[in-house]
């Protein structure tokens, strides 16, 4: 078990350290760091005689190890736009981007498994297709489309709930900035986390549907009716954990384009996280929030599916123990 | 007193007649063997007792009772309650029918608790007892095993175990030992049968080992596609088959006894869902099938204790009447 999860954080290691050198990359082919300290009227010698100083003639490898250095001193360098390291002005969105990432989860998780379980438990039944209906439908449907959708009739039509913005936030223990604990905050969080639960819920439900009518058929679930145990019992104690398994693996992968998909949200209901500081970034040219932002989501990218894998690995005994050889 | 009685039980998948119209009573402390080839509908009919033929399949019969007690029209919940305590079953394969996410205990205790409840400790005794019984050592570190942890002979003792719990009436063995290494397959039989007597268990044993039927069974029951085509007591049918198809499958012995064959006595297989010929089933595999038997189907003869379901059974010389 220790050196699985030991296997896990050094595949994790390497997966960051590529990462890093894509956005280390994408700094040194893209900005120009001289012209970003002087202005124009330098001559060609003086920009040399820095670009000397600066260590931008050395070889490209010697050149990422710094880049290295820095970035784990947490130095991953300047926004231009904010003149903040950016490091700080990403912090500073995190919280929005992470909060509406588990609210949308959240939603996900509490709308896709009883819809999933019962298509699966009741196949014939007219409100389990429906349901499959609804996510066939919601495979195809684009986000911003969803977004629009209720942004106009809670928003604008009836006035229910707000449009934008992030509302009134709390400061916890003064370094995270929670949108969670008062009403107007949850108020705020509540369309944009539809919306985006509305991106993973149809596929949930189809993958939920699908394990548990397989689990269903198993050996097991029929011994467990032969040995006349309670059908809640079956479906909710036999059957889900079984079923579970294969979810929380894809649903994993999953999550990571969960974060991909803020950028849309955000754009679109101005809710002020990470997703909505890089489309401001792209179109000022702010290459090395860029690439901050790179750095960080590849980082959310791997710490949840690393985090996944551990959790897989704690719920399966069949991984977690070795078997009878 | 007859534990089960079944009177011209069928289940159908749509038009497909899977179980046709089979009797039979299984009384006692009476050990029931029931052979046939693959895809005879032991296993369905054996299912359709438990009450666990699901939606399309539809199981009819003019009499399907235990103790008495009409099982088909009997509440559900009463009869959820007779399923897996005074009716018990094991299946084929035990590495796949044990549940892989929770423990041995987890799973002999909940059956317990089911039908029989106690506390948390009663039960645990309990449950360390039943392994005791079946013959697994060190029963009390094993109760926190996982299935995958388990060989399949120590998982088949398990279900055993999780079977005999609520000291059941009629224990239904469907190929306890197919997937066993054949080393242990006597093993676990010898505890089936020792059980069986201790508790004065009826027993339904569904197997293609026709010397083990020879060896455990009272009475037997022959099998094809989806009938009984002979039924009787185990010594007389193997003596002097009355079918047939019987006759073929004793042929066939040596093989079957050495664990090989599955039962293909004849050339050609069961007829399946579109194949069905319309005289005697067995007609086109039947060494001795006429005309007629390819147009009429035979009725069966004899009385219940002794049936066989052909025009023209054999004699004791194992030769078609005239
Ligand atoms: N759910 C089902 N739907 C349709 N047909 C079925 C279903 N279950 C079983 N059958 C059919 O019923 C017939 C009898 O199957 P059954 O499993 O009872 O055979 P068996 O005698 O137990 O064979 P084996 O020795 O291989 O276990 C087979 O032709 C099978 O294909
Ligand atoms: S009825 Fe005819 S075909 Fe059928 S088993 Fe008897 S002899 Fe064979
Ligand atoms: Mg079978």
């Amino acid at each position: 078990m220790l050196s699985f999860i030991g296997r896990r954080l050094l595949q994790a290691m390497f997966v960051l350290l590529i990462i890093s050198f894509v956005s280390f990359m994408i700094q040194d082919k893209m900005g120009d760091p001289v012209r970003q300290m002087v202005g124009l009227s330098v001559t060609l010698e003086q920009r040399e005689a820095l670009q000397q100083e600066l260590g931008l003639n050395d070889p490209m490898l010697i050149q990422y190890g710094r880049f290295l250095g820095r970035a784990i001193q947490g130095d991953l360098g300047t926004s231009y736009y904010y003149k903040e390291p950016t490091i700080d002005v990403i912090a500073s969105r995190l919280p929005a981007t992470l909060e509406l990432s588990f609210a949308a989860l959240v939603l996900v998780v509490l709308l896709a498994i009883p819809l999933g379980v019962f298509a699966a438990i009741h196949p014939k039944n007219i409100l389990s297709r429906a349901v499959l209906l609804f996510s066939t439908l919601g495979l195809s449907v684009p986000i911003f489309i969803v977004a629009v959708f209720l942004m106009y009739f809670f928003a604008i039509e009836w006035g229910l709930l707000p449009s934008f913005g992030r509302g009134e936030t709390t400061s916890v223990f003064g370094l995270w900035q929670s949108g969670l604990f008062n009403r107007d905050g949850l108020q705020h969080l509540l369309l944009p986390s539809l919306s985006l639960a509305f991106v993973l819920t149809p596929i949930f439900i189809r993958l939920i549907r699908a394990e548990m009518m397989d689990v269903l058929q198993s050996d097991y679930i029929r011994y467990a009716w032969a040995k006349g145990i309670s059908a809640p019992r079956i479906y909710f104690i036999h059957a889900l954990k079984n079923t579970m398994l294969p979810v929380i693996t894809v649903g994993g992968i999953q999550l990571g384009t969960l974060v991909a998909y803020t950028i849309l949200t955000e754009s679109i209901f101005q809710w002020p996280g990470m997703g909505l500081l890089f489309m401001d970034a792209v179109t000022r040219v702010d290459v090395p929030l860029i690439s901050t932002y790179l750095i960080f989501v590849g980082v959310i990218f791997v710490v949840t599916n690393t985090l996944v894998d551990v959790v897989y690995s704690l719920v399966n005994p069949r991984v977690r123990i070795p078997g009878y050889s | 007193m007859s534990l089960l009685k079944l009177e011209n039980l069928s289940v159908t998948f749509g038009q497909f007649r899977a179980v046709d119209q089979i009797s039979y009573t299984v009384n006692e402390g009476e050990v029931l063997g029931i052979v046939g080839e693959s895809g005879s509908g032991k296993s369905v009919s054996s299912l359709s007792l438990m009450g666990l033929i699901d939606y399309p399949g539809k199981v009819s019969a003019d009499e399907l009772s235990f103790m008495e007690q009409d099982l088909l029209s009997m509440p559900e919940t009463q009869r959820r309650k007779i399923t897996g305590s005074d009716i018990a079953m094991i299946f084929q394969d035990p590495m796949t029918s044990l549940n892989p996410c929770y423990t041995v205990g987890y799973q002999i205790i909940e059956a317990l608790k089911t039908h029989q409840g106690g506390t948390k400790k009663e039960l645990k005794t309990r449950a360390i007892e039943l392994l005791n019984l079946v013959g697994i050592p060190a029963p009390e570190s094993r109760l926190s095993a996982y299935p995958h942890q388990l060989s399949g002979g120590m998982s088949q003792r398990v279900m055993i175990a999780i079977a005999i719990g609520c000291n059941p009436k009629l224990l239904i063995a469907d190929e306890p030992t197919t997937a066993l290494d054949v080393t242990i397959q006597a093993q676990i039989i010898d505890l089936l049968i020792d059980l069986q007597k201790q508790k004065q268990m009826g027993l339904v044993l569904i197997t293609h080992d026709l010397a083990l039927v020879a060896e455990v069974a009272h009475r037997v029951i022959v099998m094809y596609a989806g009938q009984i085509v002979e039924s009787g007591p185990a010594s007389e049918v193997f003596s002097t088959p009355k079918h047939p198809y019987t006759q073929a499958l004793l042929a066939s012995l040596p093989e079957s006894a050495a664990g090989k064959a599955r039962l293909e006595a004849l050339p050609g297989v069961v007829p399946g869902q579109y194949d069905r010929p319309k005289g005697c089933l067995l007609s086109p595999r039947c060494p001795y099938a006429t005309d007629h038997c390819r147009n009429v189907v035979p009725d069966n003869q004899g009385p219940l204790e002794r049936q066989v379901k052909c025009h023209t059974p054999l004699d004791t010389m194992g030769r078609p009447a005239a």
